[in-house]
């Protein structure tokens, strides 16, 4: 189990998060939603341990975040941050073994190039090992960062924004593919996702942040109801339901709302 | 359900790949020896070949003035242009993966311009009591070191970022360049002369001793910047990224950094400054090979060790009795081949 308690971050002067409490579950995907600018970024930075907080504290599986220990720390995590800015002339295959950064030698073993394409076929890109990564799209970066991350076989799994470049495709393949992994591997599995709908879709618990304050934590088919949505984003939506039982969110034009 | 035969397809592509970057190594190093070869025949004597080759594989064999310019005189001179090539050359590549800039160099941070300022204050205060052949090299190195001392304190910062360390570097190369002018506004004829003599760059001062000191260092910065390839490979892909991959970015850039500055300061305190190999070298190794440093941190340092070496030939080649001052050389020849690689590459990418 991964537990924040009475967490606390800030940057600079400016408080983001205030006395956080929350416990992330082993075999649970959770989705982080939230409005812009609310910390969802500087969470997973200082899950991380690359933000240090004001006031409380992070635990996982019987240790305290601290910075003595970072080193081991971060080996449990597979985090992907935000940027997918890479102009680089590595092949895609040399960018996920990466991944591996831990265990590799001088010497690239078979082993380590098969698991990095292992990873890259599980997502259905193993097409794209030889490539540069400068030739590549936004989303097909977005993927082999995922496999990279695949690549460090960790026990916590932090995305920020994952499939922000992804068409619908490669939206659901990722996440399907992180879902599945998440109940096999028992990961605790953390995502930032923009998209409600996405959101609710993969979600076991959504966690939803803003004005620095928790606002609600559950299955999204409870947490997921037009006042809170149109409360936090400041726009009307109704919630329909899919034919999983899923909540779909839809935004509301101001036409059609009732005069 | 994995496709085994397209992933031993792949696998041998990535070995195809790699056994690609050796051959690049292989070839710069068959390279390197010739170049060093014809810098060791090069001269004014205008000794044979045939003699140069027979003293350099049996010098008891040599009469003692050929034994005098090839031993003594040449084969130092231009091993230096090997060995200080190589540490430029490697130099540039690390400045410029530890600041994620492709302009970045020793030089566009200040280290030749402190370099160049300490050599000229030694020369001026009269080599503070010391013999000029070490005051000159001594100043120079330690006004470098307290440049990078200074980008050291900077990146010690977690929140400084690369550009920040540039723009600082930027700030005190334009620091030292006028202090230097003021060194020289300030001296006699005779001393701004000699200010400007070490300026240019010259391997001519090489001797078997400030050899094996700059080989030395070159050697053991270059093992320690080797063992940490994997990690600087990571940061370029960015420093939250490297971070995310569990890389120490600021023990990183703080060691490089280090290594970097200990490197290019001990080459220039005794050669001067030799401009632009740092730039450039880097790039060149780049386009034939990528950025996988465990190949760029070798094939940087063998082409900076080539471009130095060439021009080395060069300068004792332009005009036959002549000795051009080999940083001038280096930049007239490279610049137009630089600029045409690099619009070439940006042919092949477009």
């Amino acid at each position: 189990m991964l537990e924040l308690q009475q967490l606390s971050l800030h940057i600079g002067q400016q408080p983001l998060v205030r006395n956080l409490d929350l416990q992330l579950q082993p075999g649970q995907l959770h989705v982080l939603i939230g409005p812009n600018g609310t910390g969802k970024t500087s969470l997973l930075r200082a899950l991380f341990g690359e933000l240090t907080p004001q006031a409380g504290s992070i635990r996982h599986g019987g240790e305290t975040l601290s910075r003595l220990q970072l080193a081991r720390w971060r080996r449990r995590f597979g985090y992907m941050p935000q940027n997918i800015q890479l102009e680089l002339d590595l092949s895609v295959l040399e960018v996920v073994v990466l991944g591996r950064l831990d265990s590799l030698g001088m010497r690239l073993s078979d082993d380590d190039i098969l698991a990095a394409l292992g990873a890259l076929q599980a997502l259905g890109i193993a097409q794209l090992a030889d490539r540069p990564m400068y030739s590549l799209s936004g989303g097909q970066r977005q993927m082999v960062l995922f496999a990279q991350v695949l690549l460090r076989d960790p026990q916590i799994m932090l995305l920020d924004e994952p499939v922000s470049a992804l068409d619908l495709q490669h939206q659901m393949q990722l996440m399907e593919h992180l879902h599945r992994q998440t109940r096999a591997k028992g990961w605790i599995s953390l995502v930032v996702l923009h998209d409600l709908n996405l959101a609710a879709q993969y979600a076991d618990q959504l966690i939803v942040l803003a004005g620095g304050e928790l606002q609600a934590f559950g299955p999204p088919a409870e947490v997921l109801t037009p006042e809170l949505i149109s409360r936090l984003y400041r726009v009307p939506v109704d919630i329909l339901h899919d034919r999983d039982g899923s909540p779909f969110i839809r935004t509301l034009r101001p036409e059609s709302l009732p005069a | 359900m994995l496709d085994t035969m397209a992933l031993h397809g792949a696998l041998a592509r990535q070995r195809a790949r790699e056994q690609r970057r050796w051959r690049y190594l292989l070839i710069f190093v068959l390279l390197i020896g010739v170049s060093l070869l014809l810098d060791v025949a090069t001269g004014p004597s205008l000794l044979p070949l045939r003699d140069v080759l027979t003293t350099l594989l049996a010098p008891g064999h040599a009469d003692s003035m050929t034994q005098a310019i090839v031993m003594d005189m040449r084969l130092p001179i231009a091993l230096m242009a090997l060995v200080v090539g190589a540490a430029l050359g490697l130099g540039g590549a690390q400045t410029q993966t530890l600041l994620d800039n492709p302009l970045a160099s020793p030089f566009t941070l200040g280290l030749a311009a402190a370099a160049g300022f300490g050599a000229a204050l030694a020369l001026v205060s009269g080599g503070f009591g010391l013999s000029p052949l070490i005051a000159i090299p001594l100043g120079a190195f330690v006004c470098c070191m307290l440049a990078a001392a200074l980008l050291f304190g900077l990146a010690l910062l977690q929140h400084v970022s690369s550009q920040t360390i540039i723009l600082a570097g930027i700030a005190m190369l334009f620091l030292f360049q006028s202090l230097l002018s003021l060194l020289q506004f300030l001296s006699s004829p005779d001393l701004t002369t000699q200010i400007v003599f070490w300026l240019f760059g010259s391997l001519m001062r090489t001797t078997w001793d400030t050899l094996a000191i700059t080989a030395g260092v070159t050697a053991l910065c270059a093992v320690l910047l080797y063992r940490d390839a994997w990690k600087l490979t990571c940061l370029r892909l960015g420093e939250a990224r490297a971070r995310s991959l569990g890389v120490d970015v600021t023990r990183l850039r703080l060691k490089t950094l280090l290594l970097v500055a200990l490197m290019t300061a001990t080459a220039i305190s005794f050669v001067g400054i030799i401009g632009f190999i740092g730039l450039v070298a880097p790039h060149i190794a780049r386009m034939l090979i990528g950025e996988d440093q465990r190949f760029l941190i070798p094939l940087s340092a063998l082409c900076g060790a080539l471009m130095l070496s060439v021009s080395s030939v060069l300068s004792k080649s332009i005009l036959p009795g002549a000795l051009f001052p080999i940083g001038i050389v280096t930049a007239i020849i490279g610049v137009p081949f630089f600029i045409w690689l690099i619009l070439g590459k940006g042919r092949k990418r477009a």
